[in-house]
């Protein structure tokens, strides 16, 4: 089996503005901010658009797909962690970690999809992992 | 003095503590030692300081605690914080306010102790401030410095096929200068192999891809150039300098590029150089991709060739065509305070003077850069470039 991230994730700090995303990411969803005045989505979710500085910003839902833009493999904490940028399908590029992958076959550009896990104090926060290819499951079999 | 307007400013005085491990000190004193050694370094007196400059390694708020244990009396001051590159931003802040008229004789000084203090800044991810607005977006995935660079080297071998045994001729050079620095950290001479054998911490960054940990600091002076004329050491003007801040952009970027690009070009614009000109460089080397990232964006080589340009030797002086970080820079000479900024002014002052190591000195330096990189390059960052020249 993979290197399982085992790694205690940190409680992020929620705030009345980000508790849409937080609450959706319970849910499975995760949630990006779009900017109604000039249309572009953007990371990390704010009220004010960082392209045209309206505030007039909404929470859109996102495939949860992606590439991995870039990548390392943190060999000197224990457990081993994997942070990541991953470029969405919509556009902008997010912080990350990768979950259940091989450390070694990692590959910047390889598809990745959302999953939700559980930090120290139970709030559920968005981390990808590699697509399984119809290849790799056959490969498996 | 007044309605006075200098031709320009000029560093006076420069000082480096040649402490590397400072356990019976504290931070304000090791500001006071610093200070006082660039006021010795400039044959001045203390009394005629009247302009501060410091930053986040300062205790207490702003200028306000040094400002009191030394007992300066002031007529301007600023507490700029861009990590590592504060002090390069400092030199230029310094030189706008006596431009202005707003001061005459500026001191800027940088101490810490983090290797007395256990601070492992590199590998633990840390909060700076809990409303930092991107936090919450961030502190869940571990995200520390190592790792943050080490996704950019990630990405720069994936775009431009640069490899760990390039990256590790930075700190194969900068160890090679090293050894002719007593004060310095690590004084043995690596090879790549050494470098690439080395454990890896965050892929692809190995161990001695990294900067040492020291305790420290240093300190500038900066003067009025009509004062630094009646002086009795060699004049270093600030001939051009350059503040960029880069950042996430939303989400649209790319990590292959640093704010150098921008504080650079804007540097080189007002001192009416390029980098074909500069003789001897400082290049902030928290990591050695760092180097090798700021070296493309201020122009030494096109974006992508850097490994190609540091490979063989080229930054070790003597030998290449870029003598670079030649006290032994972050990766082997010291790093005080996490902050690698004031270091890379003084061995450029250094090296204008005449005054580094012989074995290392670049002969008639007239022309150098110092360039600092303070935050991450992986999320957001100031960029800070001085180009300075002895008159």
């Amino acid at each position: 089996m993979s290197d399982t991230l085992v790694r205690k994730i940190p409680t992020p700090q929620i705030d009345a503005q980000s508790r849409p995303f937080w609450d959706a990411a319970k849910e499975g969803v995760l949630l990006l901010k779009s900017c109604v005045s000039c249309g572009k989505t953007h990371w990390y979710p704010r009220k004010h658009c960082p392209f045209c500085a309206s505030s007039n910003t909404q929470w859109t839902q996102a495939s949860g797909r992606g590439t991995v833009y870039t990548y390392s493999i943190m060999r000197r904490a224990k457990p081993a962690y994997v942070v990541a940028y991953v470029r969405l399908e919509e556009g902008p590029t997010v912080l990350t970690n990768l979950v259940d992958v091989d450390f070694e076959r990692i590959k910047v550009g390889q598809a990745v999809h959302v999953l939700f896990l559980e930090s120290e104090d139970g709030v559920h926060v968005p981390v990808f992992k590699p697509v399984i290819t119809q290849e790799a499951a056959n490969h498996a079999e | 003095m007044k309605n006075y307007q200098p031709a320009s400013a000029c560093i006076i005085g420069a000082y480096e503590h040649p402490t590397r491990y400072a356990p019976d000190t504290t931070v304000a004193s090791l500001h006071a030692d610093v200070a006082l050694g660039a006021i010795e370094d400039a044959g001045i007196g203390l009394g005629d300081i009247d302009g501060y400059f410091c930053s986040g390694d300062a205790p207490g708020m702003g200028p306000t605690s040094i400002a009191e244990y030394l007992g300066l009396q002031l007529t301007y001051f600023d507490s700029t914080d861009v990590g590592g590159a504060s002090y390069l931003s400092l030199v230029s802040h310094a030189k706008q306010a006596i431009m202005a008229g707003k001061c005459n004789v500026a001191l800027i000084t940088l101490a810490g102790r983090p290797l007395s203090e256990g601070v492992t800044t590199g590998v633990t991810p840390r909060i700076r401030s809990i409303s930092q607005p991107e936090i919450q977006w961030e502190h869940p995935y571990g995200v520390a410095n190592v790792n943050g660079y080490a996704m950019c080297a990630m990405r720069h071998m994936h775009d431009y096929g640069t490899t760990s045994e390039q990256l590790a001729w930075i700190k194969v050079a900068a160890s090679h200068h090293a050894q002719h620095n007593d004060l310095a950290k690590l004084r043995d001479v690596v090879t790549v192999e050494d470098v690439i054998s080395s454990p890896l911490v965050a892929d692809p960054l190995h161990r001695l891809d990294c900067c040492v940990i020291t305790d420290g600091g240093g300190a500038i002076i900066v003067a009025r150039e009509d004062i630094a004329r009646t002086l009795s050491r060699p004049i270093v003007r600030i001939r051009g300098a350059g503040e960029a801040i880069k950042h996430l952009s939303g989400g649209y970027f790319d990590l292959t590029t640093s704010g150098a690009a921008i504080s650079g070009k804007l540097a080189f614009e007002e001192a009416g150089l390029t980098a074909q000109d500069i003789q001897y460089a400082s290049i902030y080397d928290s990591f050695t991709i760092t180097v090798l990232i700021q070296l493309e964006d201020l122009g030494f080589c096109p974006k992508g060739e850097g490994g190609r340009f540091v490979e063989d030797g080229n930054l070790i002086a003597g030998f290449g065509k870029l003598p670079c970080n030649t006290g032994g820079g972050g990766l082997c000479n010291n790093h005080p305070a996490n902050r690698g900024g004031m270091t890379k002014i003084i061995e450029a002052v250094r090296q204008l003077r005449g005054e580094a190591n012989a074995a290392v000195q670049v002969p008639d330096c007239s022309l150098a850069l110092a360039q600092g990189i303070g935050g991450s390059l992986a999320t957001r960052h100031g960029s800070s470039t001085l180009i300075l020249e002895r008159i």
